[in-house]
C-alpha cells in the first residue's frame, strides 16, 4: 500500500513539474516578457522604458539555462511557484499571495454551499429519474436535462439577475459583504442560479451511473428476496453508485478554493475567480499564471487523493 | 490572399466533403444503417441542424461588386456574402424593437419601418441579420477546433496505444499534465499569450479538447491490438502503417465522430464564455449575449438583442446535443456510456 502511494505521489510530483514546463514555454516562450512589457505599457513605448519595466518586474534574466546556468528565468519560475512566493502582480505592484489570502474567504463562501447543494440537488433528482426509469416521468427528466445544458451559463446569469434581482426584488443584484448575518443575502441568488445551470449535466450524469446499477445482479436478488422498489434505490443502488459520483466529487473539491470565474464577476463577489478575470483584464500575466499553477496543483493532489482512497477501498488498484 | 477567396475555398472544400462522404455512406453497409437509423430518431433535429449549416455556407460565399454604392460608399469596395447581400440597406440608426415604426429611444423615424423582426442593435444593424451572421462563426469555431483537435488526438492516441512501451509513457505524461490543468483556466491562458483572434481562439480550444478524445482512441486501440484480425494481419507480414490505417482506424472512426458531436456544444458555449471574457470570437453570439449586459440595465431594458442570440445558440446546441445522444446509442452502446 504505501508503495502505491508513493509512486502516486512521485508520478503526481512528475506532472507538477511538467505543468510548470508548459507555463514557462506559454508565459516566457511564446509571450516572452518583451511582449508583456509592450502589453502594460502600450505598442509605441521606447526600448528604454521596457528594459526598465522588464527590471523592475524581474523579467530581466536570460530564460533558459544553456543561456546562462546560474541566473536565468527557468529556475527562478520554478523556484518561484514550487516555494509559493509567487512574486507581484504585473499590473499594480500588489503581492500575489496576500491577494490570494483575501480571495479565498469569498470564494469558499460561495463554493462550499455551492458543492453541497448541487451534489444533493443532483443525486436526489436523479435518484428519482433513475426509479421512474423507461416511463414518461424519466423521458421527460432526461430531455430537460439535455435543454438545461443547452442553454449558456451567462444565459441563466443574466435572466437571474434580471427576473429575480432587478424586478422581483428578492435579493441585491449583486455584493458581497463578510459579515455571516447578511452573507446569505448576497449569496442566495447565484447559488440558486449555479445550481440550476448545473443541474441538467448532473442528472443526466449520475442517471446513468444509477442505472448502471440497476441492471446488476444484486439488485435482481434483493428484489427477490421481496425488498421494495424504494428500498432498493436507497440502499443497495444508492450505496453502489457511491464510488463513481466520489470520484466526479472528490476531482471537484479543489476547484471550490479556486471560485467561479463568471459568478464571482458577475455578482462582485471579492474572490479568486475575480481576481483571475481582472488579471485577464488587466493583463495581468504574474497573476494569471499564479492561478493557473494553484488550479493545477490543487487538481493533482485532489486526484492522488482519489486514487489512494480508491486503493484502500480496492484492493484490485493496488496491484495492478 | 484575401479573406473572402480563402472563404470560398473552404465552402468548396465543405461541399466537396459532403458529396465524398455522401458517396462513401452509400456503399458502405454499417454507416449506411447508421445514418437511416439516426434519420428514423431524430429527423427534427438534423433538419435544424442542417439549417443552421445552410446559413453558415450562406455567408461564407463572398464576392465582389454588384452593390450599389448608395448610402454606404464603403461597401461597394468590400466583399459581400450572400447572407450580406440579402440584408443590404436594411442600416438604421440606433435601437428599434422587433417591427417597431420608429427608435425605441427618442421615437425618430425609421428609414425602413416595420421591416426588422428582430429589431435593430445600438449601431442600427439589423438583429436577425447579425443573429444569422452568427451561425457561421459557431460552425467555424467547431469546425476548425476539431480540424485541430481530431488528427493530434488520433495521431498521439493511437501510436502510443499502438506501439505501447516509451512513446506510450510520453503521451500519457503528456496528456495528464495538461488534463490536470483547469479546462478554462488553461484556455484562457493559451489566448492570452498568443493575442486574441479567431485562429487563436480555435488553437486553444483545440489543444485544451484534444485530451479527451486521444484518451479514448489510446484506450480503445490498446483493445483493437490483441484483437484476433490484428494478430492475423501482423502474422501475415503486413506493414505497421497498413494495419493501423487499415484495421486500426476504421474501428476508432465512431468514436471519433460521437466525442466531436458531443465536444461541439462544449465548445460553443466555451467560445460564449470566452467572449464575456472579452476574448472571444468577433462576431459570435457570445460576443451579442456580452453586449446585452448593458442593454438589461437600461429602462426600459433592450430585450431582442439577448432574445435572438441566445435562442440561436439554445436552438444549435440543442439539435446538436440530440443528435450526439442518438449518436451514441446508435454506433457505440457501450464504451461512452459512462461518460457525462
Amino acid at each position: 500500500m504505501l508503495a502505491y502511494v508513493l509512486r502516486r505521489a512521485a508520478y503526481g510530483v512528475l506532472v507538477v513539474l511538467g505543468v510548470l514546463l508548459l507555463l514557462f514555454v506559454l508565459f516566457f516562450q511564446i509571450a516572452s516578457p518583451d511582449d508583456v512589457a509592450r502589453r502594460a505599457l502600450g505598442e509605441k513605448a521606447l526600448p528604454e522604458v521596457i528594459e526598465q519595466w522588464k527590471a523592475n518586474h524581474g523579467y530581466d534574466r536570460p530564460l533558459w539555462p544553456w543561456q546562462d546556468f546560474s541566473n536565468n528565468m527557468l529556475f527562478e519560475h520554478y523556484r518561484s511557484m514550487l516555494t509559493f512566493d509567487f512574486g507581484r502582480s504585473d499590473a499594480d505592484d500588489v503581492v500575489i499571495t496576500e491577494r490570494l489570502r483575501q480571495g479565498v474567504g469569498p470564494s469558499l463562501a460561495l463554493t462550499l454551499p455551492l458543492f453541497v447543494a448541487g451534489i444533493s440537488v443532483g443525486i436526489v433528482l436523479s435518484l428519482f429519474v433513475a426509479f421512474f426509469r423507461e416511463t414518461y416521468i424519466d423521458r421527460v427528466g432526461v430531455w430537460l436535462c439535455v435543454l438545461g445544458m443547452s442553454v449558456s451559463i451567462l444565459l441563466y446569469i443574466m435572466g437571474g439577475q434580471l427576473v429575480i434581482a432587478q424586478w422581483l426584488r428578492w435579493f441585491p443584484i449583486s455584493g458581497f459583504d463578510p459579515d455571516p448575518s447578511v452573507v446569505g443575502r448576497f449569496l442566495a441568488l447565484p447559488l440558486v442560479i449555479a445550481v440550476l445551470s448545473g443541474v441538467g449535466g448532473d442528472v443526466r450524469f449520475y442517471r446513468t451511473v444509477f442505472l448502471e446499477e440497476t441492471n446488476r445482479d444484486y439488485v435482481r436478488t434483493a428484489r427477490a428476496k421481496g425488498a421494495g422498489e424504494i428500498r432498493i434505490m436507497a440502499r443497495h443502488v444508492l450505496r453502489n453508485a457511491l464510488i463513481p459520483i466520489l470520484t466526479r466529487v472528490v476531482v471537484a473539491i479543489p476547484f471550490l478554493f479556486m471560485g467561479s470565474l463568471l459568478l464571482e464577476s458577475f455578482f462582485g463577489i471579492p474572490g479568486l475567480g475575480s481576481i483571475t478575470v481582472d488579471a485577464i483584464n488587466g493583463n495581468d500575466f504574474s497573476t494569471l499564471r499564479t492561478m493557473v499553477f494553484i488550479g493545477a496543483l490543487l487538481f493533482i493532489v485532489g486526484q492522488i487523493a482519489t486514487d489512494v482512497s480508491y486503493a484502500l477501498v480496492d484492493p484490485r488498484v493496488r496491484f495492478s | 490572399m484575401e479573406p473572402h477567396v480563402i472563404s470560398n475555398v473552404v465552402v468548396v472544400l465543405v461541399l466537396l466533403a459532403g458529396f465524398g462522404i455522401a458517396a462513401f455512406v452509400r456503399r458502405n453497409r454499417m454507416w449506411n444503417d447508421a445514418l437511416r437509423e439516426l434519420w428514423r430518431r431524430r429527423p427534427v433535429a438534423i433538419v435544424v441542424v442542417a439549417i443552421y449549416a445552410g446559413v453558415a455556407l450562406l455567408d461564407s460565399a463572398a464576392w465582389m461588386g454588384g452593390v450599389e454604392s448608395g448610402e454606404d460608399v464603403v461597401a461597394a469596395h468590400e466583399a459581400k456574402s450572400v447572407l450580406d447581400r440579402l440584408f443590404l440597406g436594411t442600416q438604421e440608426k440606433s435601437y428599434s424593437a422587433p417591427f417597431a415604426d420608429a427608435e425605441f429611444y427618442g421615437g425618430a423615424d425609421l428609414a425602413h419601418p416595420g421591416s426588422h423582426p428582430f429589431g435593430t442593435d445600438i449601431l442600427g444593424r439589423d438583429v436577425l441579420y447579425l443573429t444569422l451572421k452568427g451561425a457561421r462563426v459557431a460552425l467555424l469555431i467547431g469546425g476548425l477546433t476539431s480540424l485541430i483537435a481530431i488528427p493530434l488526438a488520433l495521431l498521439l492516441g493511437v501510436s502510443a496505444g499502438y506501439f505501447g512501451g516509451r512513446l506510450d509513457d510520453a503521451v500519457f505524461f503528456l496528456i495528464s499534465t495538461l488534463a490536470s490543468i483547469p479546462g478554462l483556466l488553461l484556455l484562457i491562458a493559451l489566448i492570452m499569450v498568443m493575442g486574441q483572434s479567431t485562429f487563436s481562439v480555435c488553437i486553444a480550444l483545440g489543444v485544451t479538447s484534444w485530451v479527451g478524445l486521444s484518451r479514448v482512441t489510446r484506450g480503445e486501440t490498446l483493445k483493437l491490438r490483441e484483437l484476433d484480425y490484428v494478430k492475423a494481419a501482423r502474422a501475415l507480414g503486413v506493414s505497421q502503417l497498413r494495419i493501423l490505417v487499415r484495421h486500426i482506424l476504421p474501428n476508432l472512426m465512431h468514436l471519433v465522430i460521437i466525442t466531436f458531436v458531443l465536444m461541439f456544444s462544449g465548445l460553443v458555449l466555451s467560445e460564449a464564455i470566452l467572449s464575456w471574457l472579452g476574448i472571444g470570437v468577433d462576431g459570435s453570439w457570445g460576443q451579442m449575449i456580452d453586449q446585452a449586459r448593458d442593454e438589461l440595465t437600461r429602462s426600459p431594458i433592450i430585450w431582442w438583442n439577448i432574445l435572438a442570440s441566445g435562442t440561436a445558440l439554445f436552438g444549435l446546441l440543442l439539435a446538436v446535443n440530440f443528435v450526439g445522444d442518438a449518436l451514441r446509442d446508435i454506433l457505440d452502446p457501450r464504451t461512452l456510456r459512462d461518460q457525462p
